[in-house]
């Protein structure tokens, strides 16, 4: 069972030394050589104004909320897609019911401007 | 666990970062020339014969690159999120096979890293993952276009991702299995393609925006955000970038090839196993092809239209399919498997509607458009 | 059984001490990344139990969803930087408490089950299985997993809610 987990962490742990060969190999080989021009962030070659980080539109936390949800939902659909021959037509309503709820919410974000983005 | 087995798992995931690392920089190469070709030039010729040498010349390039760090960036996640971007790109595959196995010094190897009965959630899960990379690329580099673009590619990916997990729900409703191996083994008689005509657009479009390809290359729009979330990054850094983006295009290549066109089933597959890995390779080029083609034709879709796009069409339309096949396997268990092609009509079906009400839509969008330039 | 012992052990130093980084971090994006690293050991100590199905959900649901949103919302409020909390403060003695309240029902639960320990036994071959998860879940817990939807719909709802109250 975990046996065949374990090429998984194998590659996993090879991929992370590749990776990090990448960085070393750019560290090692490039120049450096730091100015003040080249340490500030980059804005288009004006000085740049304010924190690099601000607050950003409430719309991104929504559209997050929104994913987890309908998330969870996907993960639902896939142990009942495996057994569905075995449930048959009650599989359906079963899953039809438990859909139907959440497309009242999905109505309800539609109708709400939830989904807009200007 | 015998010292064998475990030196055979390494040489597996050796072979398997070979590959992807060849095959990245020759896909580099491939969608130059054939943009060149599509666009009436020639593409690069100059390095080596034909241009063939091209690829090394860029790496080349690249490391020798001086790489800059802004002065206020968070240092450590600075260097990690490229490294983050990567590992995904590099593990998706560890649960598709790439061949049935062959008989190799004596000893029945299979082609492949593993084939666990949640294939098709350990990918889900690892494209869950790759989000981090980037939204941590655009916060470190504390530069407003970065941390936009991360931003905006981040809720960009999460929204593509629910079509695309709908979209695979099909081929495993039809095999009954979420394992890819088994997926693959139950498209023997013929491809998910024509049973699942409508998921496989949905899975292919999803996943174009999920690797940030063209026409959902949002995060990389110059005209608006510079770069995105690779403003800040230069050398090494920004080629691991790099080499994410198109390890990822040949990962969802690979896996649509293998839960849609059969994978590395083809003529012949059962008597010479060798011809299986070659006849994946051929499908995964003419994938390659059609995505550099897609990226010559379409422009890029504005930010508003991608995510409503993503939420108000994709979704929904998944969502259908997925329901219209379970119908159409009860109809299938019932009058028999001749009704399994109703699966295929309704949803072509389901899917012209939709484009019809999306076409009232886009009209009317583009109407208030004219009237708020007035 | 060693083997598994060994990397139990690794693995539950890490989970702490991940646990403990998170609390102590002082900048909110390194406390969710230390929380990250968390629901992925705790994804592998669900592997171990050969509950492969959960163990990937953990990892989609957690670490790739709800880990975006908390990493979402810091980034969006600009919160990054915590700063000290005030050591007299309720933000800082109620976790006290509520931890303190946990950790006792923990030691009495296992204290009082201490000599009814049941035998381990072996999961069966297909025990965690996807088609296991799926026939028990449609079938024995019909109801838990209608209601879910439910949640689900009043999570949705008061998300919508509270962003637009904001934006009016």
């Amino acid at each position: 069972m975990l046996i065949e987990y374990l090429p998984i962490a194998i590659l996993l742990v090879i991929s992370t030394g590749l990776a990090a060969l990448i960085v070393w190999i750019g560290n090692t080989f490039g120049p450096r050589r730091p100015t003040l021009r080249k340490s500030l962030p980059y804005e288009s070659g004006m000085n740049p104004i304010g924190p690099g980080t601000r607050r950003m539109p409430v719309r991104f936390y929504l559209v997050a909320v929104l994913f987890i949800l309908f998330d969870i939902e996907v993960v639902f659909f896939l142990p009942w897609a495996i057994v569905f021959r075995q449930l048959g037509l009650f599989g359906l309503i079963e899953m039809f019911v438990f859909i139907f709820i959440l497309l009242v919410g999905y109505v309800y974000a539609w109708k709400k401007g939830a989904l807009e983005w200007e | 666990m015998d010292l064998a087995l475990l030196l055979e798992w390494i040489i597996k995931s050796l072979v398997l970062i070979l590959i992807l690392l060849t095959s990245f920089a020759y896909l580099t190469f491939y969608e130059r020339k054939a943009l060149a070709r599509i666009q009436v030039r020639i593409g690069p010729n100059r390095a080596g014969p034909g241009g063939w040498l091209q690829p090394v010349a860029d790496a080349v390039k690249l490391i020798f690159k001086e790489e800059l760090t802004p002065a206020k960036a968070y240092k450590v996640i600075f260097v990690i999120a490229p490294m983050l971007t990567l590992l995904p790109a590099l593990i998706i595959l560890a649960v598709v096979p790439f061949g049935s196995s062959i008989t190799l010094f004596g000893r029945q190897v299979s082609l492949g890293i593993t084939d666990i009965n949640v294939g098709v959630l350990y990918i889900m899960a690892v494209a869950s993952i790759s989000v981090y990379g980037i939204v941590l690329a655009g916060w470190s580099s504390n530069n407003k276009y970065a941390m936009l673009g991360g931003i905006r590619s981040s809720a960009q990916m999460i929204s593509y991702e629910l079509a695309l997990g709908l979209s695979i729900i099909g081929p495993i409703l039809l095999a009954e299995s979420m394992s890819i191996g088994e997926i693959i083994d139950a498209q023997r008689g013929i491809w998910f393609l024509f049973l699942q005509p409508v998921g496989a657009i949905i899975f292919w479009t999803a996943t174009l925006a999920e690797v940030n390809r063209s026409p959902f290359d949002m995060p990389e729009a110059e005209q608006e955000l510079t770069a995105g979330y690779h403003v800040e990054y230069s050398g090494m850094k920004f080629a691991l970038f790099f080499i994410a983006e198109y390890m990822k295009m040949i990962a969802v290549s690979v896996i649509l090839a293998a839960l849609f066109l059969g994978g590395y089933r083809g003529p012949f597959v059962d008597q010479v196993p060798l011809l299986g890995p070659l006849y994946l390779f051929v499908k995964v080029f003419v994938l390659l092809f059609i995505m550099i083609w897609v990226r010559a034709t379409l422009p890029r879709i504005r930010y508003d239209r991608l995510m409503a796009f993503g939420w108000k069409l994709l979704f929904p339309l998944a969502l259908t399919n997925v329901f219209l096949t379970a119908v159409g396997i009860i109809l299938a268990d019932t009058y028999g498997p001749a009704f399994l092609w109703s699966i295929p009509l309704m949803s072509i079906l389901a899917f012209l509607v939709v484009n019809y009400l999306a076409r009232d839509r886009i009209a009317t969008a583009s109407a208030q458009a004219v009237s708020f330039r007035r | 059984m060693t083997s598994e012992l060994i990397l139990f052990f690794i693995l539950a130093i890490v989970a702490v001490a991940s646990a403990v980084g998170m609390l102590l971090s002082r900048n909110a994006v390194y406390a969710a990344l230390y929380l990250i690293l968390n629901f992925a050991t705790v994804a592998v100590f669900y592997l171990m139990l050969s509950a492969a199905f959960i163990s990937l959900v953990q990892v989609t649901v957690y670490a790739g969803a709800i880990m975006v949103l908390f990493l979402f919302v810091i980034m969006l409020l600009g919160a990054e930087h915590t700063g000290r909390l005030s050591e007299s403060g309720w933000m800082f003695w109620t976790p006290i408490v509520l931890g303190a309240v946990l950790a006792v029902e923990a030691l009495y639960i296992i204290l009082r089950q201490w000599k009814a320990i049941p035998a381990t036994q072996a999961a069966g071959s297909d025990f965690g299985a996807p088609a296991a998860v799926g026939l028990e879940l449609f079938q024995n817990y019909l109801l838990p997993f209608e209601v879910t939807s439910v949640l689900l719909l009043v999570a949705m709802i008061g998300a919508i809610l509270l962003a637009r109250s904001k934006k009016a």
